[in-house]
């Protein structure tokens, strides 16, 4: 899937004019597209020296914060949507970002490789962990510390008390409704505090 | 490029926040690049402690006379001279050529000496804000400023919000805490309890109080590095083959540079104007006015916000600059922060850093295109 149907497919849930805080926020490509197109404001965390200058280069608010250490800077309830796309993969503290998510936004939304995708499984059957374009990495090299899957995330959620508003499975940039914990390569939710 | 000192004068009198006022002032100033047609694209860049309006170029003749910014501010620099038009101004009190304490007091006749009165940061941003009202700018497309002059760029969105549309804010701090503050005041006790300090009044004497001025400077130094940088350019290394058992002597390579610190700069700096400008440091503190809420203070700012910092500085720490990011966004003010990690401590704001450089002139790409909008 590339990264702009990707980006789409969540630029769709979030409301227009939302103020948008994109943890994890990259080169500030999304926050753009939705500045550009959804009347959205906010600003990106990203850590990268290199992202950062390419934000600042697009004219997208950013901020240089380690998320392992928190949101401490933010207000309760301070933002309509707090995305986490492809973020919580790379975070230590996946669990704790996820209730300061739910913390600081009315709305978070959060995309993640799926590790249940079939074609996944078929490689840990044949013995080997997956090596595919949505998780490209070796195993001993990949910047992914948390794998999970579709449904991990449902119990995780459960477990951390968060209202589940929509949750889909994203393939070749479509959405998948039915089975996505087998089908799709990316999980997608969108859910609020319980 | 060459630069050319101006200076303007003001013949009303500049009424301070400490209730008395300062009557018939000159600030130096330079300039450099061309005011644009509309005069949108000024920028004014505010100094911290020791420097001064010379802010960028070299004076006619004088190859070694580079800017105390020279690296940031130029022709094809971050911050580009052939799209702004930069200003640097000489604080009061200072004694590089603007009205301080080494000039006669219109009022007596005499040189003022300790009788200066004492300047806040807010007392300088209004100068300098009578001195754009003489070069005829109404509103800047940026001030910029690190450190002590990071307060001073805080400052203009503070007193002039409608006048400013960016502030560049670098290792810089919406207050000095305790330490910071305690750092100096050793400094100043070293002037002041200088035998040649004379209360103040050293120049009728034919003295400076260089004793004094040394220790200021030294101890301010080692603030302004970090141990990281200090043990990788000096660590323990010696001057001489071994110890020689002295108490007095400079053995170490770290107390021959310092001593060599202090020494060039108790050549050149004036012992009343580092007792004036270390207090106008101690005193910032926007916050002060709203119970101790920067969020509160910060509620009146329209200017957008680029601020920086480098991780080992401990003197004005990423702390310090997260709490005023934290005072914007609450705000919703439109701000980004850098936290460069760099080895250099403090002084890492005036130094080449790749990251640094680079994200200062993306930013100014930025102010440029809505300046020629």
């Amino acid at each position: 899937m590339s990264a702009h149907t990707m980006m789409e497919s969540i630029a769709r849930l979030v409301p227009q004019g939302s103020r948008v805080l994109d943890l994890g926020c990259g080169d500030g490509a999304l926050l753009a597209h939705l500045q550009a197109t959804r009347g959205c404001s906010g600003y990106g965390i990203e850590i990268d020296d290199a992202k950062l200058l390419t934000c600042v280069q697009r004219g997208v608010n950013v901020i240089q914060l380690n998320l392992d250490e928190g949101l401490a800077m933010f207000d309760d309830a301070s933002f309509d949507v707090v995305l986490q796309i492809d973020t919580l993969q790379h975070l230590r503290n996946a669990e704790v970002m996820l209730r300061e998510t739910a913390r600081v936004g009315r709305m978070g939304v959060l995309a993640f490789p799926n590790f249940a995708h079939w074609p996944n499984r078929m490689s840990i059957l044949r013995g080997r962990m997956p090596v595919t374009k949505r998780l490209p990495y070796q195993w001993y090299d990949t910047p992914n510390i948390r794998v999970g899957t579709f449904k991990d995330f449902e119990a995780l959620a459960e477990k951390n008390d968060l209202h589940i508003l929509d949750a889909f499975g994203l393939q070749e940039g479509r959405e998948v409704r039915v089975w996505p914990n087998a089908l799709a390569g990316t999980a997608v939710f969108k859910f609020q505090r319980g | 490029m060459i630069a050319t000192p101006q200076s303007a004068h003001f013949p009303d009198s500049l009424r301070l926040q400490g209730g008395g006022s300062i009557r018939a002032y000159d600030l130096a100033f330079e300039t450099y690049g061309t005011l644009n047609a509309d005069k949108s694209n000024a920028v004014l860049v505010c100094h911290a402690l020791n420097a001064s309006h010379h802010v960028a170029g070299v004076y006619a003749n004088q190859p070694k006379s580079a800017g105390w910014w020279d690296n940031m501010v130029g022709p094809g620099k971050p911050l580009d001279t052939d799209r702004f038009f930069v200003i640097g101004v000489n604080n009061l009190g200072s004694c590089f050529g603007s009205t301080g304490p080494m000039h006669v007091n219109p009022d007596t006749g005499q040189v003022y000496g300790a009788d200066f009165p004492v300047v806040t940061v807010e007392d300088w941003v209004n100068a300098q804000a009578l001195l754009l009202d003489q070069l005829g700018i109404r509103k800047l497309a940026a001030v910029m400023g690190g450190s002590l002059g990071g307060m001073q760029a805080l400052g203009w969105t503070l007193q002039y919000p409608e006048r400013v549309g960016h502030a560049v804010v670098i290792a810089s701090a919406p207050n000095l805490t305790a330490e910071n503050i305690a750092f100096n005041e050793v400094a100043r006790r070293a002037i002041v309890t200088d035998p040649d300090f004379h209360g103040g009044h050293f120049y009728q004497h034919g003295v400076v109080p260089q004793r004094g001025l040394r220790i200021a400077r030294m101890i301010g130094h080692i603030t302004y590095l970090s141990d990281d940088v200090m043990n990788t350019k000096f660590g323990r290394q010696l001057i001489g083959e071994g110890y020689r058992y002295s108490t007095q002597d400079a053995e170490f390579q770290i107390e021959s540079y310092l001593r060599y610190q202090g020494d060039k700069f108790s050549e050149y700096f004036d012992a009343n104007t580092y007792l004036l400008i270390t207090r106008a440091l101690d005193y910032f503190d926007p916050a002060r006015h709203f119970g101790g809420s920067l969020t509160a203070a910060f509620a009146q700012v329209q200017a957008k916000f680029l601020l920086v910092s480098f991780t080992t500085d401990w003197r004005f720490s990423p702390q310090r600059s997260r709490e005023m990011v934290k005072a914007l966004l609450d705000n919703r003010r439109t701000v980004s922060y850098a936290e460069i990690d760099a080895p250099h401590g403090h002084d890492a704001f005036l130094l080449d850093d790749a990251r640094y450089m680079a994200t200062v002139r993306a930013y100014f790409d930025r102010v440029a295109q809505e300046v020629s909008q």
